[in-house]
């Protein structure tokens, strides 16, 4: 690898590590200091943690066991110190230690957030990745081919699929596909089920296969209306007419020529997708009752758990920043021009 | 290949993608009743709302459970939902228990851990159970009164366990400082509860309270090894006396309960643990719970408040769907407070004008009609509660649309002619709330009392904004949507906080917003130390009729939920203890 790429990486993971503090911070501003500004007091604070008939006195120490006397600086410092060096927390008979990287341990469960994250992931990437192989293949096809076939009753139809797939709401599609395909027909699996992998990679997809087709929907149809405008842009390229006037087979021109250079926009796109999509399908997993990021994120913003929210937003930030520098990095393997500069 | 093959390649290949397809798997199929005595086989409209559906003694099968949520705790000192108080009774067991028995019979109290009631003394501010001999928990160990004596202070400690209820700091002779075993171990609790040997507890109160039975069957009673108690993270592992203990529990995602082999049948008159197990999944999607149960494939939407509004119109309009659901009520009211503290709502009469103008069929709609908002209310108390009476002092018209002509005559009374201008607060992610503010509205302006909507979020509804009395003064919030549910089927467990102006804190976090009134006051604390059943019921009666009289509560339906009948269980009843199906009495046909 060059040692121009290498400083690139290097000068990118940087900015992607300072760019997470930033994210880490203003999360952490939106829990604490906006309440603040318009009049929260530690101990209104605290009443989203304790019972219905607390007393002020059990507010109060409640209010202390989470720190919210102390300034909000120090407040996220303690928890930026976490990450580094781990941290303890007391469950009332005694003191849990949480290992570095620490993100902090929930406030309702009792529970450090890096096992629960880690814990699932593997759902969100299984989710996240069998649908985004769907919907890239599906949408770059279907969009290849409304292109090369311009006006044709194919290309009015696979357009006004997809809009109608863009316009669908995922919870809608997702109930709707579980309750005829699970439910009625019985050939899906139903809501809630997942199989890790490595346990059985066969009932793995086939309890994914709703979710990943009904995610896939409503992205691919995005996908296929951007592949077919840059393919009918790129197809009228002189390139192109060069290539066809070499001789060369219609395949050829179309794969190698025509659709490498419709990519980059589209691989820009799915990159940005792939990378939110990683951080949390919210939707799906709520449609699907998936117990991924993004159903442990709808819990701890449901339940004010800011540890498990601070969690995801940095995972999905981090997923976000790499696959933005992956994508990068393959602008220069999928189109040449980019290698040259 | 040609480029017309290869298109149609890819258009193949598109087709398969981009197309719902599908592979094999299995189907549901119906589960029949296997006979048995008393109850019912024939599926029909509230079948097993007082009768036994489905009634079996056959063993085994795992019953299928699942939550649109998440539990509070399933640590028994910390839980406070009425389903997991249900729910928890399979794998712990408290002094005292409801009676799992279909209709009447399920609101009746019965010993459980101990061998009777409680036995009162000094007027009702001792109270002495003794256990049965023979019980165990999981791990073979003998359950002595010291467990149960542990299980009861421990759950004191409300910042080690917040969510649960406050009952016993409350009323037990606690010593000065008393913050629990983790933090004060040392101070000597004996003033509170004694242990004379193994088998006997006694509780020692500040107060005579008569209903102390309501308390010994609230899961704190049921006993903790103090040896085994990890304090916060004891709801991980919970170690059983009821006849399932946990085999998995994943927090927030899902558990199942296997058989418990120390829970010993002969110490147990109550339940029948018919199942093998118990398989509980969590954070489930409310809509397809609905699907999934009205299919077959789940069988218990454990949280029991009833179906999603997508499932009710396709369940009550289907026959054959509607003769397998039931609409039990749960003892809950949907009431609306009229704040004395914000004038004009000063004035009594101003107070009756709101009472008169409102349209209560609109309210009843606007919580979604009559099988799943509830039927119209009049009293603040719903109708189950022992010692509820039935009372109307503010006809609403022969329609119960309201009476405008009265309501005008009233505010001229209150030296409000052409009306007034008051502020209206819901919760905002409840969309029946604002349904229901929006109908009063319309219904209070035909009178020239014109209501303005705030919306706050519900998690600090009550700490900051319409549980704060200093906000809703200086934001004029006259009126504040606002619901309770009794903890037990009992007018102390309905109306202590919510009637009693002393639980009103000028700090914010109370549901009582609007009922100052001393003689109030006075009448529960008469209620609360009357250990004579008969009489005590009748003075909650009596407190529902003071507090209406002043007109600061403005009642709007009492709620029932329509509920599916799971299609694969035997001994499907109504508990009305609770409100939903009883837990603890199902088997697998």
């Amino acid at each position: 690898m060059p040692a121009t790429v290498i400083t690139y990486i290097i000068r990118r993971l940087f900015a992607a590590v300072v760019l997470l503090f930033v994210v880490s911070a203003v999360t952490f501003a939106i829990f604490f200091l906006m309440p603040k500004l318009v009049g929260a007091t530690p101990e209104t604070l605290a009443t989203r943690y304790v019972g219905r008939a607390a007393t002020a006195d059990t507010v109060r120490e409640t209010a202390q066991r989470l720190g919210f006397y102390d300034p909000i600086y120090q407040q996220y410092w303690e928890w930026v110190k976490g990450i580094f060096a781990g941290a303890d927390y007391s469950y009332g008979s005694g003191v849990e230690h949480c290992p570095a990287p620490c993100l902090g341990y929930s406030f309702r469960n009792h529970q450090p957030v890096w096992p629960d994250l880690l814990d699932r992931l593997p759902v969100t990437l299984s989710l996240a990745i069998g649908a985004a192989i769907l919907w890239l293949l599906g949408g770059v096809a279907v969009g290849t081919i409304s292109a090369l076939r311009k006006g044709t009753i194919f290309d009015r139809a696979a357009m006004g699929v997809s809009l109608a797939g863009v316009s669908l709401p995922i919870f809608f599609t997702g109930l709707l596909s579980l309750s005829i395909f699970s439910y009625n027909l019985g050939w899906t699996a139903v809501g809630g089920s997942y199989t890790p992998f490595l346990d059985n990679p066969g009932e793995w997809a086939y309890d994914l296969l709703l979710p990943w087709i009904t995610l896939a929907l409503l992205f691919s149809a995005q996908y296929a209306r951007l592949t077919r405008a840059g393919m009918l842009e790129t197809m009228n390229e002189d390139f192109i007419r060069t290539a066809r006037a070499k001789g060369l087979r219609e395949r050829t021109v179309v794969v190698r020529h025509g659709l490498r250079g419709a990519l980059t926009p589209i691989l820009t796109i799915f990159g940005l997708d792939v990378g939110l999509l990683l951080g949390g399908a919210i939707l799906t997993e709520s449609a699907f009752s998936l117990q991924g990021l993004g159903k442990y994120a709808i819990d701890g913003i449901t339940n004010y758990d800011l540890p498990k929210v601070m969690g995801v937003t940095i995972l999905a930030a981090f997923f976000v920043v790499i696959a933005n520098l992956v994508v990068d990095l393959l602008y220069a393997v999928v189109d040449p021009r980019v290698r040259a500069k | 290949m040609n480029s017309k093959r290869f298109i149609t390649a890819v258009a193949a290949g598109a087709a398969v993608v981009m197309g719902l397809s599908a592979c094999g798997g299995g189907s549901s199929s119906n589960g029949g009743g296997s006979g048995g005595s008393g109850g019912t086989n024939t599926p029909a409209f509230n079948a097993a709302l007082n009768s036994v559906f489905n009634p079996s003694d056959k063993k085994g099968g795992t019953i299928r459970v699942a939550n649109a949520g998440t539990w509070d705790s399933l640590d028994p000192g910390e839980t406070y939902y009425g389903y997991s108080w249900n729910f928890i009774r399979l794998y712990t067991r408290s002094l005292v228990m409801f009676k799992p028995a279909a209709g009447n019979g399920s609101s009746e109290l019965v010993p459980d851990l101990a061998e009777s009631l409680g036995q009162p003394s000094d007027g009702g501010k001792t109270w002495t159970y003794k256990l049965r001999k023979g019980i165990k928990f999981e791990d073979g160990s003998a359950v002595t009164s010291k467990d149960v004596k542990y299980a009861v202070l421990r759950s004191t400690d409300k910042v080690t366990f917040p969510n649960g209820p406050a009952y016993f700091e409350g009323y037990l002779n606690l010593p000065a400082g008393y913050k629990g075993p983790f933090k004060t171990p040392d101070i000597n609790t004996d003033s509170a509860i004694q242990t004379p040997d193994d088998q006997t507890i006694v509780f020692h109160l500040k107060q005579a309270f008569g209903g102390f039975d309501y308390f010994a069957q609230m899961p704190q009673t049921a006993p903790v090894p103090q040896a085994k108690d990890t304090g916060a993270k004891y709801k991980e592992h919970v170690v059983a006396t009821g006849p399932y203990k946990f085999a998995k529990n994943e927090i927030d995602k899902g558990f199942t309960l296997v058989r418990n082999d120390q829970w010993d049948q002969s110490t147990d008159p109550n339940r029948k643990a018919l199942p093998d197990e118990y398989d509980v999944s969590m954070n489930v999607n409310a809509d397809d719970i609905d699907n999934r149960v009205i299919n077959g494939d789940l069988d218990i939407d454990v949280t029991g408040t009833g179906v999603q509004p997508a499932s009710l119109s396709r369940v009550l309009g289907d026959p054959a769907l509607k003769a397998n659901a039931d609409n039990p009520s749960a003892a809950r009211t949907w009431y609306t407070s009229i704040n004395p503290t914000v004038p004009p709502l000063d004035n009594k009469a101003c107070r009756e004008a709101v009472e008169y103008a409102t349209d209560r069929t609109a309210y009843q709609t606007a919580y979604g009609g009559a099988f799943s908002g509830g039927d119209i209310g009049t009293t603040l108390l719903p109708p189950q509660i022992p010692g509820a009476t039935n009372f109307n002092l503010y006809p609403a018209g022969p329609d119960n649309k309201g009476d405008v002509d009265k309501a005008k005559q009233k505010l001229q009374e209150c030296g409000q002619p052409n009306g007034f201008e008051t502020n209206i607060s819901y919760r905002a992610e409840r969309p029946k709330e604002k349904a229901a503010a929006e109908a009063l509205q319309q219904a209070l302006q035909r009178a020239g009392i014109k209501l303005t909507l705030k919306a706050f979020p519900q998690g600090d509804y009550f700490s900051q904004f319409a549980g704060n009395p200093p906000y809703v003064k200086a934001n004029k919030l006259g009126l504040v949507l606002n619901g309770w549910q009794a903890d037990w089927p009992d007018g102390f467990g309905f109306l202590s906080q919510i009637v009693d102006s002393r639980v009103i804190r000028e700090t914010g976090g109370s549901s009582n917003t609007s009922v100052r009134i001393p003689e109030v006051d006075k009448m529960l604390d008469d209620a609360i130390g009357e250990t004579d059943k008969a009489k005590r019921e009748a003075d909650w009666g009596a407190i529902d009729k003071r507090v209406m009289e002043e007109a600061v509560v403005l009642p709007g339906v009492h709620a029932k939920a329509l509920l599916v009948r799971p299609k694969k269980l035997t001994n499907v009843f109504v508990s009305q203890a609770f409100g939903q199906y009883d837990y603890l009495s199902l088997g697998v046909a």
